[in-house]
């Protein structure tokens, strides 16, 4: 029961960013477009609780508005390496031989660099903007997926219900799909809630670099980024898209963590 | 009766582990010979016990005849086809025919799938009943094993190693088939379950006509179920025949020193020899002549040369031993 209780926490973080993302209208308690000259750089106050930036924008509104594309980036950023690495890690793990032994050299090639440099260096090649972060994401991130999942359908396919299941004459599409694959998946989907946190990071990571979204789409890395060049000013620009990617950030980890105790299958 | 299971002259090796030390030493790759020729037949409707220490390749064998592991050389024979050759819808066939019952009753079945899921598979796969049917078939199976029909919507985890037992005795019998292997499954139970199992088969295969092939290296259980068995030491079949025979008369000095090695019950027929020196001598280099020599108390100069042949030798029942018969 008590382990539930992060599980809970989590739940109500993802909750109401995705109630941002979904209808921001209903949060913002300005247009998050709106200049408004009589207050420049407002500390925060009463009327603006986070504060205006250098057009006067309501800063709280902005961070709300950008919760769709940095709930977006999670998703879409998890998504290509868990499905790339994950289809590349079961048919490694089930078939090994020499595939498997190309997988662990390239896998050894691909972790020997940083992530977020690799990532770079690809968005660099392909110009920048959110599509392209995320072909460069699955480029570089399907290595951990297949690699989690390589070893967890190399142990379910040594188990004996495996041999049951070529005993009774069940195709190999059957076996791997309808056998090992639901009972290697488990810490492959927990790793894929706990990378949404990371994709979060990464996205605003590369906004702020300017490699990510691009301006006119507010995303949190890109409000930071905005308020960088008036931090000793104004340091309030920059707190709410923080604070919105540590929520954002801790809500992904409690929910995978509390997904982990709950998935976990008895034997 | 005829001849169900015919296997012939089997072999098999598996290739061991090599250490970068041994590959800078140019050393060849360690070979475990795990079969090295098992000959052997199962007769219709028989139960026939095959018995041997750990490591002598009982697993093995029983994985070979359901073409879990392909042979290195020999023949399977099962009611006239060659199975090592079988491919496709025989294949399949073949699959129906000859079951298998793990040791482990925990890894054997899928955690992830309830009991009806997992024996509904098996039956819709070779389309034993008709969809509309499997429900209530599958409650049949569970009756065979004798568990509640509340059993069906449960996970294996809910189920003690008894109970999960009879699942996977349950899930070989789903395909209707003619002869089981059961490979040590009773090993992992505890002692007054395997009494239950044990019966369990004895009852199924008396019930339904079956032929049962049962791995074990406990005599005890053998004595108890089996018409026949095959003792096995190093991969080889040292002796074979019926079990009253060779309980009573075991000719075969190996034979002799498991027998002697059966605990028993009254103190006057506890003796004081040991049931045989030494211990089971690697497989990675089998002794030359007799595999049995080393630990062997009749052992002549003879039986580190000649390889002794699985032949009756004067007596009722094939045997290995250059020094029985005659």
């Amino acid at each position: 029961m008590r382990a539930k209780i992060p599980l809970a926490i989590g739940c109500l973080l993802l909750a109401v960013m995705l109630a941002f993302a979904a209808v921001p209208g209903w949060f913002t308690p300005y247009d998050p477009l709106e200049f408004d000259f009589g207050a420049l750089m407002a500390p925060p106050s009463a009327a603006h609780v986070f504060g205006t930036d250098q057009f006067g924008r309501d800063i709280l509104s902005r961070t709300i508005a950008a919760a769709r594309v940095d709930l977006q980036i999670a998703v879409f950023a998890m998504l290509g390496p868990l499905l790339i690495g994950g289809l590349i890690g079961l048919m490694v793990g089930w078939f090994g031989g020499v595939a498997d032994a190309v997988f662990g050299r390239l896998a050894d090639l691909v972790v020997t660099f940083p992530f977020l440099v690799l990532v770079i260096a690809v968005v660099a090649v392909l110009g920048p903007g959110l599509i392209n972060m995320y072909i460069a994401v699955a480029c570089v991130g399907w290595v951990v997926y297949a690699r989690l999942m390589r070893g967890e359908v190399r142990v379910q396919s040594a188990a004996d219900y495996v041999a049951a299941g070529r005993v009774l004459g069940y195709s190999t599409t059957r076996i791997l799909f309808g056998h090992v694959l639901p009972n290697a998946i488990r810490p492959v989907l927990v790793y894929a809630v706990t990378d949404m946190a990371l994709a979060i990071l990464l996205g605003s990571s590369l906004g702020y670099l300017g490699l990510g979204a691009q301006p006119p789409e507010a995303e949190w890395g890109v409000l930071i980024a905005d308020g960088k060049n008036f931090f000793t000013t104004a340091p309030w620009i920059s707190l709410a898209p923080g604070i919105a990617i540590v929520m954002a950030g801790l809500g992904f980890s409690l929910v995978g963590d509390g997904l982990a105790a709950l998935l976990d299958v008895k034997r | 009766m005829s001849v169900l299971l015919d296997v012939s002259g089997l072999e098999r090796r598996f290739a061991g582990a090599r250490g970068m030390g041994d590959m800078i030493a140019r050393r060849p790759r360690p070979v475990v010979h795990a079969l090295s020729g098992v000959s052997l037949q199962v007769q219709d409707g028989e139960t026939l016990g095959i018995v041997g220490e750990s490591g002598c390749g009982k697993s093995t064998l029983a994985r070979c005849m359901v073409r879990l592991i392909e042979p290195d050389a020999g023949r399977i024979v099962f009611d006239g086809q060659d199975v090592l050759a079988l491919d496709g819808p025989a294949r399949r066939g073949f699959n129906r025919a000859v079951q298998m019952v793990f040791q482990d009753p925990y890894a054997s079945l899928n955690p992830r799938k309830t009991v009806h899921a997992t024996l509904a598979e098996a039956l819709r796969v070779h389309r034993i009943v008709p969809e509309a049917g499997i429900a209530a078939r599958v409650l049949e199976l569970l009756d065979l094993v004798q568990l509640p029909a509340s059993a069906a919507g449960r996970h294996p985890h809910e189920f003690s190693g008894g109970q999960r037992q009879r699942i996977g005795i349950a899930r070989a019998l789903s395909v209707q088939p003619r002869l089981i292997i059961a490979d040590e499954p009773v090993s992992a139970l505890d002692v007054s379950v395997q009494a239950q199992i044990v019966n369990l088969f004895m009852d199924l295969q008396r019930r339904l006509g079956l032929t049962l092939v049962f791995i074990t290296h406990d005599l005890r259980l053998v004595r108890h179920m089996a018409h026949r068995v095959a003792v096995m030491y190093l991969g080889r079949v040292v002796e074979t025949g019926p079990v009253a025979e060779i309980f009573a008369a075991p000719r075969h000095p190996y034979t002799q020193a498991l027998l002697r090695a059966v605990p028993q019950m009254t103190p006057r027929e506890l003796r004081g020899e040991p049931a045989v020196s030494g211990e089971l001598p690697s497989p990675l280099a089998p002794p030359p002549g007799c595999a049995f020599h080393p630990r062997c108390p009749v052992a002549e100069a003879r039986c580190a040369r000649e390889l002794p042949a699985l032949e009756r030798r004067g007596g009722g029942w094939p045997v290995a031993c250059l020094r029985a018969g005659g």
